[in-house]
């Protein structure tokens, strides 16, 4: 469609009230090309370098120290390397726990508050804005603040649960057993209000006059929601599973802010996993590889996820 | 009559689940609740049992030592203002031009570039975290707050907000505005650019979240003291046993989060749009 006029030459004049100007209703190419030049520079060179890049030094073996003469090509070695690795495998498990449980728990807890909050309730407005606060406030300043509340002898959380009358409290961020749960709680805190809200705005497009209809025919508050609310909300909650879960298993600030994948490696996560292996043991082509069978992973699971969703929404 | 006995009803209708919801409010704040308190207690008083939440011998101190002392976070935060304004401004004077060119103006190659752009939209920022690392530092602006500044004042994201909010509006301006004889760059900045600030100010109140909370890129870009930005400087608080001191770190936190809770707080509902619209945060 676009008519491409090699700059300086003129273009063929296009029959318009306006005569001879050059391409009135077309804009010449170079016009557009000229727009996009300062974001499109700028994308390459510091989004597609690194992107290829990181894509040839998952093929590679090499650490930063031996320069850029120390690079070694070894082929598909790193991938065959990495499904071999059970410290690669314990971290696909835990991630997947980590994302398996904080993901739905945040769309369901969300969706319980999106519901409550549609509702006419005084301060609904200051209500919102108050569980909407953790999911905008640094990881850092979260992150501290919780490890101190969590703290096992003498941390808030504790002290409450001791006054409820529990006995063994968990130790959290001091037991291999118990970091991950308390990692899990930080990330529920901190994505609930976002979900809710997501929740509320799809909500406001509920059909009305549905409701309406079913109060006239008796119908009760369970059977509206699943008959009427439900259905209206599906949409949204594969939103939310799917960018919660893409969020979920990228993250490692929290992780490298207070647990650094501890105690031992019951926290290291995929992303802390690529983290660790890449800036701190300094191995560049395997953190490469690390970060590449991730991503791949989780774009199959968000395709499939799609995939199914549509096909449901076909058939209903 | 009855009306004051139906608002009656209504008003205690409100309360019965505004009441449970207040208190879920509250135990919500909580974590800030504690961090305030313990911003302004000494180190010692830190963990009594049971909790003190207003603290009998209450003191600035922490703010003083965190502000004023020999680890001050005053040049970290200056660091962070100076990387978040270049981002925000950059982002949204780039991500503008494009985004409107990508959706308004014809020319050859422009699909093939939005395809590629496509494609690189759904690349994880921690995957490139390795190769911009290697990347910066043969550059040379490896532990500079360049190496923050530049991959975000060209987003794939923007880009993509901007397209989207161009592509929704009327075509038939431009086209008359062609006719009429007016340049590209007139019909985009006389027609278009003013209908879309309130988009251009949402992707503004992103990309300063963004960049203030950034923490992951400068952990691994950024390695003098000097160059910190804010949240990295903020962990750094340890106490004489080289333990994480609650008051300091308690009062650099709640120094650090002031900028967003303002911007959060005036902007809220541009603030909510924005972030809800794009599920990244």
């Amino acid at each position: 469609m676009a008519v491409i006029a090699p700059s300086g030459a003129p273009a063929a004049p296009t029959p318009t009230r306006t005569g001879s100007t050059p391409s009135v209703s077309q804009p010449r190419a170079w016009v557009g090309w000229l727009f996009i030049a300062p974001n499109l520079i700028g994308v390459l060179l510091f989004t597609l370098v690194p992107l290829v890049s990181v894509v040839l030094l998952s093929f590679t073996e090499w650490n930063l120290v031996s320069g850029f003469g120390g690079i070694d090509f070894v082929g598909l070695e790193n991938f065959v390397d990495v499904f071999q690795d059970p410290a690669f495998w314990n971290s696909v498990v835990l991630t997947l726990v980590y994302a398996g449980v904080s993901v739905p728990l945040t769309t369901i807890l969300g969706m319980a508050l999106g519901l409550a909050l549609n509702r006419d309730v005084p301060g609904r407005a200051a209500l919102r804005a108050i569980f909407f606060v953790p999911y905008i406030v640094s990881v850092v300043a979260i992150g501290m603040t919780w490890l101190m509340l969590m703290n096992p002898s003498a941390g808030l959380i504790n002290q409450v649960l001791g006054a409820l009358g529990l006995q063994d409290a968990p130790a959290w961020f001091a037991s291999s057993y118990w970091a991950l749960p308390a990692l899990i709680v930080i990330a529920v805190w901190s994505g609930v209000g976002y979900a809710a809200v997501i929740y509320l705005s799809a909500l406001q497009d509920a059909p009305t006059q549905l409701y309406e209809a079913a109060d006239l025919d008796g119908a009760g508050a369970w059977t509206k929601f699943r008959v009427i609310t439900w259905p209206s909300l599906v949409p949204t909650t594969v939103f939310l599973l799917v960018t919660l879960f893409i969020g979920a298993s990228q993250g490692f600030g929290l992780i490298a802010l207070i647990t650094a994948g501890g105690p031992g490696d019951s926290t290291t996560t995929l992303p802390f996993y690529m983290y660790q292996t890449g800036f701190q043991f300094y191995r560049f082509g395997y953190a490469s590889a690390i970060g590449m069978v991730t991503f791949l992973g989780v774009l199959a699971l968000t395709l499939v996820t799609w995939r199914a969703q549509r096909g449901r929404a076909l058939h209903d | 009559m009855t009306d004051v006995i139906r608002s009656r009803h209504a008003r205690r209708q409100r309360w019965l689940w505004g009441a449970p919801l207040w208190v879920l409010a509250l135990a919500f704040l909580a974590p800030f609740a504690w961090m305030l308190s313990t911003a302004f207690k000494r180190d010692a008083d830190a963990f009594t049992v049971p909790m003190d939440w207003i603290p009998d011998r209450a003191t600035w101190d922490a703010f003083g030592t965190v502000l004023f002392g020999e680890s001050s976070i005053v040049p970290a935060f200056a660091n962070s203002v100076f990387v978040a304004a270049l981002r925000v401004i950059g982002e949204v004077v780039t991500a503008t031009m494009a985004g409107y060119a990508f959706a308004r103006i014809r020319f050859a190659g422009r699909d093939t570039v939005f395809l590629l752009y496509l494609a690189t939209a759904i690349i994880p920022a921690q995957l490139l975290l390795v190769p911009r690392f290697v990347y910066f530092q043969t550059l040379g602006l490896y532990d500079t707050l360049w190496a923050l500044i530049l991959p975000g004042m060209f987003t794939v994201l923007g880009t993509f907000l901007m397209r989207q909010f161009f592509v929704s509006q009327p075509a038939e301006f431009a086209e008359a505005a062609r006719i009429d004889g007016a340049s590209e760059w007139q019909i985009f900045w006389r027609i278009y650019l003013p209908m879309a600030t309130p988009v251009m100010s949402a992707l503004g109140i992103l990309a300063f979240v963004w960049s203030w909370n950034d923490y992951e890129a400068p952990l691994v870009l950024i390695s003098s003291p000097e160059t910190y930005t804010l949240p990295l400087s903020l962990s750094n608080f340890t106490d004489e046993q080289g333990s994480l001191s609650p008051s300091l770190s308690m009062a650099a936190s709640a120094v650090s989060i002031i900028p967003v809770l303002i911007v959060f707080l005036v902007l809220q509902k541009r603030f909510v749009q924005a972030m809800t619209h794009t599920g990244i945060k």
